[in-house]
């Protein structure tokens, strides 16, 4: 590490759970309704509602917690979060205090500064993850002058799903690596759609540095913790933990004796993107009185180890499980592993369906990347409507075989422009294999034998690879030549010697 | 047990009201009644006894994640003090509230 001090990220990361209605009532939970139109007496917090919890939203977060490595608890029950907010209608927010229902997991990253050359794996831990409600939306007045807020309570009540790390991460690539994995994860098992713009994923960073200093018991000096919020983008969450790190260090060195650990409480600061810059928001004093109490409204969940394997086995098989099936079973590099995992399910069944048919799990991975990743971003398009299937693709690898890289991607990019198959663009763009017929090859073979007595006395002597000499050249004046077929007529060839 | 003025003051912000001298004197007699019954709850011998997250023997109590009917927006507005449009309107919040 060049810099003189230590990185220390903590993340609290929110993903919204992809269910049909909200945590407690059965309003829908569906990003971008027309305001106030998915609102009823339980969400809007009205006296005499009643709250009853959702079944899928508890077993989503089950399967969430389960695929993080998380100890479940047997009982679990949730608590009310006290504060005052607009957008917070009931004045408390019904999360998980001291029983949340899973806890104690992690989550493998990798942190290789070349994730292309290769796989080091690191152990995030996970403090504890737990199931809670959403707040509505807050929109400010832009014009400066002041006015009213507007509150939209439709995203009031829909399921949470809070994942906690420890401050285990030491760079902003470990911290957006950590992310990228749990939107990954999240996504296969169909938790959350995890998009950053829309909301469903949000994350703090808690971001502070341990600075090497022989006077402190522990050996190293700990800057006051800072969280950031208003982090909207992958982007953004690098951006402000490399800010965040420079600005702690200068101010730091400015004033290095302020800096002794457990000096300064923890700040808040918002992420200005535009700025690129962290503005604090306020200092805490004292830790929030939030006075939790149990929920009265809502029952306990008791959950037994037969319900937990039944989550773990329509869990399906885990990202992290299918790098390691990929390279074992398909003789992929973890690279390439990585990379057909990160593009999510579809594409790694297309994968598995043109390895299998081409019975060469390389080839089936690289040819993927050179035409299909290419061709679904142009297209702007999912895997799930590409219009040439696994089965297509690996007749076209084979059908051109024996054309040049460019060849190959014409012909692919006609076929997909057109709609047609290969045969059809084959004979409209004049891009095909040539074709070889047994007289010309064979005359060919007998001209190379001529111009190799050296090779020919050689394999006559016993040295049989010299007929590959031979052959190589017949190959190099016509190229893509079936190399089975040359291979019969030179030996028939030599035979007659 | 006995809740000091300065106590009853701070559970008050927490709370969003805003108390008269007056007021804050017979809050702070009903809080310390309040607190004088806990007290005496709190001799009982709870010695074995599990803590009690709920006072009814249920647990496990869901409902299927099937949408329903919600609130016209008018109603959902009705008791709104201030509307702006078809949201509930509120006096600037800021940040570090
Ligand atoms: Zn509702």
């Amino acid at each position: 590490m060049a810099e003189p001090y230590k990185i220390v990220i903590g993340l609290e990361v929110h993903v919204q759970l992809l269910t049909k209605t909200k945590l407690f009532c059965g309003c829908r939970n569906q990003f971008g309704l027309p305001p106030n139109t998915a609102t009823c007496p339980v969400c809007l917090g009205l006296p005499g509602s009643l709250p009853v919890m959702n079944r899928t939203a508890f077993q989503l977060a089950l399967r969430a917690a389960l695929a993080l490595n998380c100890q479940m608890a047997s009982f679990t029950k949730w608590d009310r979060k006290q504060y005052y907010y607009p957008d917070l209608p009931k004045n408390y927010q019904i999360s998980q205090y001291d029983l949340p229902f899973s806890a104690e997991g992690w989550l493998e990253i990798n942190i290789h500064p070349d994730p292309k050359k290769g796989h080091t794996p690191k152990r995030v831990g996970i403090i504890r993850a737990h199931l809670e409600e959403d707040a509505g939306k807050l929109l400010h007045d832009e014009s400066g002058r002041g006015g009213d807020s507007r509150v939209d309570l439709n995203r009031t009540g829909t399921p949470l799903l809070e994942i906690v790390s420890k401050p285990e991460m030491n760079s902003a690539e470990e911290a957006v690596a950590y992310l990228e994995e749990i939107r990954l994860l999240m996504r296969e098992l169909g938790v959350s759609d995890c998009e950053m713009q829309e909301g469903s994923l949000r994350c703090d960073a808690n971001v502070n540095l341990h600075i090497p200093r022989s006077d402190e018991p522990h050996g190293y000096a700990a800057t006051p913790l800072v969280e950031i919020k208003n982090l909207n983008s992958f982007r953004s969450v690098g951006r402000a933990i490399r800010y965040e790190a420079e600005r702690q260090f200068s101010a730091f060195q400015n004033d290095p004796q302020n800096y002794r650990i457990g000096r300064l409480l923890k700040t808040t600061a918002g992420w200005d993107d535009a700025r690129g810059r962290t503005e604090v928001q306020r200092h805490k004093e004292e830790a929030a009185d939030y006075r939790y109490f149990p929920d009265p409204d809502l029952v306990p969940v008791t959950v037994s180890p037969e319900q937990i394997d039944a989550v773990r086995r329509e869990m399906g098989e885990l990202p992290s499980q299918q790098r390691v099936r990929l390279q074992t079973q398909y003789g992929l590099s973890p690279y390439d592993a990585n990379v057909l995992t990160a593009k999510g399910r579809p594409m790694v069944a297309y994968f598995e369906a043109v390895a299998t048919i081409l019975n060469d799990g390389k080839q089936a991975s690289h040819r993927i990347s050179d035409l299909v990743f290419p061709a679904l971003s142009e297209r702007n398009e999912e895997m799930e409507s590409f219009p040439i299937r696994a089965t297509e693709f690996a007749g076209f690898i084979q059908a051109t075989a024996t054309l040049s890289k460019q060849d190959r991607v014409d012909l692919f990019t006609h076929m997909l422009e057109q709609g047609v198959n290969v045969a059809a663009a084959m004979e409209a763009t004049g891009l095909k294999p040539a074709t070889f017929d047994e007289a010309t090859l064979r005359a060919a073979v007998i001209a190379a034998i001529g111009n190799n007595p050296k090779a020919v006395a050689d394999y006559q002597s016993g040295k049989t690879a010299a007929a590959n000499r031979i052959k190589g050249e017949v190959l190099k004046a016509n190229k893509g030549a079936p190399n089975d077929l040359v291979q019969r007529l030179l030996e028939e060839e030599l035979a007659k010697q | 047990m006995s809740l000091s003025p300065e106590q009853v003051r701070k559970v008050a912000a927490l709370a969003r009201l805003e108390l008269s001298p007056d007021q804050l004197t017979v809050m702070a007699g009903q809080l310390n009644r309040i607190l004088d019954f806990v007290d005496q709850l709190q001799q009982v011998d709870t010695t074995g006894v599990e803590p009690m997250a709920h006072p009814i023997p249920v647990e496990n109590v869901f409902r299927e994640d099937a949408p329903r009917e919600s609130l016209p927006t008018g109603e959902a507005l009705a008791n709104a003090p201030n509307r702006g449009g078809n949201f509930f309107a509120v006096p600037a919040v800021f940040s570090d509230e």
